[in-house]
């Protein structure tokens, strides 16, 4: 371990020095800010909602305790120890472990890629709210101009703006089609703007922060009070909160519980190794794991609430314009006077045209509207946002000013995670020291932002949402767990559980209660290989993707579409790609310590070296064990 | 004599226009829905006024610039409001043909929608598709003028940034004297490289003896 138990070292910071934070809610905001993601506003609602409304809370909170809190601790504790970033890190550890880092670094780059993609894509919309009306609110005209274009006509005008005027989307991941220049200069916005927030590391990411972590909070709140005061919130909010306590019964409810935990906190990054490591080691990590995993959880509530009573204002407006055309089509038919059937006559009304005119009556295109129906259909994902959302909010009066705090948040949002997530990159790169001293930290920053941004460019082609739901589904749920699962075994039962609590206490003044103790030790090992086991099933089922495909029989449906072979191939590289560096650099170190045994020998024949004395760990790179 | 004649006319006109009759059209209004509490009601004079607006319409036409307000001939008026119509002929025996009807109400429906307070969707022509608005294009779209925008800011920010940083490391290298007081403090100092303090005399440059230079500094503080 680098620093043993000695007065300050840190105070020690010269021209090597390590950047600090100016002040801990920099600090607290920041890992914050990385925790909250595009996640909790889209993905926790919609569990939420499948999953028994307040009863996928209780799983919820038991995974957050057993899983989320406790590996949680365990990265900010190594980083703000170890004061490197990830890689440093488990190379402190133990040198066999440095594919741990380095796996958090490939993965931290490639989620990296499609998340500033889908900031891109939020970022295209916010720029098109500034107008009225809305781009989004009507389907344009086709050649003629008798008429709708029939895709939109087909399936909605926001269905139509995302699918067609945004994304362009072929209809098969084979068409790469070309690159949507709008998208690009998105994603070259969206990456000037990452750019020019870790420019300096956390110097200018700590001033960003209180911007960008606060914001959408205060949106939020905004969304809340209007959303409560919209007609039909309230029948959303029962609705989707009363609990249905016999979900739990089925295991699925469990396991997307904790994994939702696990991606909310964004473990497994690196990033809050990399922020932490910029703590002063005196610093108790411990209450800022609890309290950093409780805002977080607080704020899915928080943004669920929100959501919730937004999309039940949807629901009783689809809901009653779903009755007003059925009326119409009624009145249109059989000729009454205009606006003599009320909602609440019509089932009256439709009983007694059924009796007497039956025939009529079953040619008309009258639809069954049920509240329930509507309150059913969830969306998560960009869907909820760019689809849902943008429908309801055409409803509500003053839309673009909507639309652009709504955009404004999920930008700001995905931002502070972009922040973590580059830092993850940044952190080890600068402490591993890839460049020469005398290139600025500037130049480093602005080498990774570019290299991000060119290969992200694959994401603006036609295809590229395709792409970005691979990269989302394969690259980032297996790699995550099975390097979480790595690191927690790593600090447990390789650095040793003795030496981790002696360090815990040294920086925050008292040992770990039983609880921490168990939970490291058994619990987050368990839960998580049943998690990788699970995940590992989900791969045995053939691989399809939804495609948007305008000439489809059941189109506005999507079509099922097997992923084709070599599709799959990338599948399954980037869900081994992290991992693999694993076992490579855990060889890759062996074979060093056995050719330095070799050379040794070799130099020093009469020595009698045993080989085994070489290879353990701790003599090279634990040097406190001599200083203890 | 008479009277037959009137109502041989009658029999006539209501074989011309009847619901579904050839070149008749359906035509339904939503008054309420469009005007509110401002709703008109629909008596003989608004069906005049349809009629003239009709016979206005067909007579820019050419080769029919002879329409009367008689030759419109309105039947079926329901309470929805909604009612068939056909065109007829200086002689009264023919109704023109709808292709012809048809683009005559296309080309004027605006006038038509106005002289009613209604518009494309409360005035319908049933069979007859209006014209949608031509979409407001502005020349340059608006995103781009507000992106343009931003990412001058975002480029200046990052001139700027940089410029401040090279600025920084330049005052910085200009002042080696501060480093020195700090290597005092700096004795407990140990890295993880094998415990060889970490080198802040690089910035004076030259080659020196580290580990004599510490020592050396520890004993003269001055």
């Amino acid at each position: 371990m680098a620093h043993a138990p000695e007065p300050d070292p840190a105070a020690c910071d010269l021209g090597d020095e390590r950047p600090k934070w100016d002040n801990k809610a920099q600090y607290l905001l920041s890992c914050t800010g990385f925790a909250v993601g595009l996640g909790n506003i889209w993905r926790f609602p919609y569990l939420c909602q499948t999953y028994g409304g307040g009863a996928f809370l209780i799983p919820y909170v038991i995974a957050l305790v057993f899983e989320g809190i406790p590996i949680f601790h365990v990265e900010l504790a190594i980083g703000q120890r170890l004061r490197k970033g990830s890689v440093g890190v488990w190379t402190a550890i133990s040198p066999y472990l440095s594919g741990v880092g380095l796996g958090c670094v490939t993965l931290s780059f490639l989620i990296s890629l499609y998340y500033n993609t889908i900031v891109a894509w939020v970022l295209w919309y916010l720029l098109n709210s500034f107008q009225h009306p809305l781009p989004w609110s009507s389907c344009p005209p086709d050649l003629n101009r008798t008429g709708f274009v029939e895709e939109c006509q087909g399936s909605s005008a926001v269905s139509y703006f995302w699918y067609r005027q945004t994304l362009n989307i072929t209809a098969d991941i084979n068409d790469s089609g070309s690159i949507q220049w709008w998208l690009l200069i998105c994603l070259a916005a969206s990456w000037a703007v990452v750019y020019m927030c870790v420019i300096r590391g956390i110097e200018t990411t700590g001033k960003v922060i209180y911007f960008t972590a606060l914001f959408p909070y205060l949106v939020l709140t905004i969304f809340l009070i209007r959303g409560l005061t919209l007609p039909g919130a309230t029948k959303g909010l029962i609705y989707l909160f009363t609990p249905n306590m016999h979900i739990l019964q089925n295991p699925r409810v469990w396991l997307d519980a904790a994994t939702q935990i696990f991606f909310s906190l964004s473990l497994a990054f690196g990033g809050h190794i990399a922020f932490a490591s910029y703590n002063s080691p005196r610093n108790d990590c411990q209450k800022d794991a609890v309290v950093i995993a409780l805002v977080n959880r607080m704020t899915s509530l928080y943004a669920s609430i929100a959501v919730f009573s937004v999309l039940g204002f949807k629901a009783t407006n689809d809901y009653e314009h779903c009755l007003d055309r059925n009326i119409l089509s009624l009145i249109n038919d059989f000729d009454f006077p205009e606006q003599s059937i009320s909602r609440d006559d019509y089932p009256a009304v439709l009983m007694h045209l059924n009796a007497t005119w039956p025939k009529r009556v079953a040619q008309l295109p009258l639809k069954a509207c049920l509240l329930e129906d509507f309150l059913d259909k969830s969306a998560s994902g960009p869907g909820l946002a760019f689809v849902v959302f943008t429908e309801t909010d055409l409803h509500m009066p003053g839309a673009p000013v909507w639309a652009m705090l709504f955009f404004g948040m999920l930008f700001t949002l995905g931002l502070s995670t972009m922040f973590g997530t580059v830092e993850a990159v940044i952190t080890p790169l600068l402490d591993v020291g890839v460049l020469p001293r005398w290139v600025p930290k500037e130049a480093l920053t602005g080498l990774v932002c570019l290299v991000c941004f060119l290969s992200a460019t694959c994401f603006t082609l036609q295809s590229g949402n395709y792409w970005l739901e691979i990269f989302d589904n394969f690259a980032a749920s297996p790699n995550l767990l099975m390097l979480a699962f790595l690191e927690v075994v790593g600090v447990v039962y390789v650095y040793g559980m003795k030496r981790f609590c002696d360090d815990i206490a040294w920086m925050t003044g008292r040992r770990p209660s039983p609880y921490w103790r168990l939970t490291w030790r058994v619990v987050s090992p368990l839960l998580l290989t049943i998690f990788v086991a699970y995940i590992i099933l989900l791969f045995w089922k053939p691989l399809r993707y939804k495609a948007w495909n305008p000439k489809y029989e059941l189109f506005p449906s999507r079509q099922e579409k097997l992923y084709p072979g070599w599709a799959r191939a990338a599948c399954v590289l980037l869900s081994l790609l992290p991992v693999l560096w694993v076992p490579v650099a855990a060889l890759a170190q062996l074979l060093t310590r056995r050719r330095r045994t070799w050379r040794d020998r070799d130099a020093r024949p009469d020595t009698d070296m045993r080989p085994d004395t070489d290879t353990r760990p701790d003599t090279d790179m634990r040097p406190d064990t001599d200083m203890r | 004599m008479l009277w037959l004649l009137f109502f041989l006319v009658t029999a006539i006109h209501a074989e011309l226009c009847q619901p579904g009759a050839e070149n008749a059209f359906k035509v339904r209004l939503s008054i309420r829905t469009a005007l509110g509490d401002k709703a008109y009601a629909w008596d003989t004079n608004e069906e005049y006024l349809f009629k003239a607006m009709v016979a206005f319409s067909m007579r820019k036409v050419p080769n029919r610039e002879a329409t009367e307000i008689s030759h419109v001939l309105l039947c079926n008026v329901t309470q929805r409001v909604s009612f068939w119509f056909v065109v007829t002929d200086p002689s009264k025996n023919h109704t023109l043909p709808a292709v012809e009807v048809q683009s005559a109400i296309r080309m004027n429906k605006n006038r038509i929608n106005n002289a009613f307070f209604l518009n494309d969707q409360t005035l319908e022509f049933l069979k007859i598709p209006s014209t949608l608005a031509p979409p407001m294009d502005p020349s340059v779209p608006i995103w781009i003028i507000i992106f343009g925008v931003i990412f001058c800011i975002i480029i200046v920010a990052i001139a700027l940034l940089i410029l401040s940083g090279i600025w920084q490391r330049r005052r910085k290298n200009k002042e080696p004297s501060e480093v020195d007081d700090a290597e005092d403090k700096c004795e407990n100092m140990i890295t993880i490289e094998n415990g060889i303090p970490s080198d802040p005399l690089d910035m004076k440059g030259g080659h020196i003896n580290d580990a004599f230079m510490t020592e050396d500094e520890r004993l003269t503080p001055l």
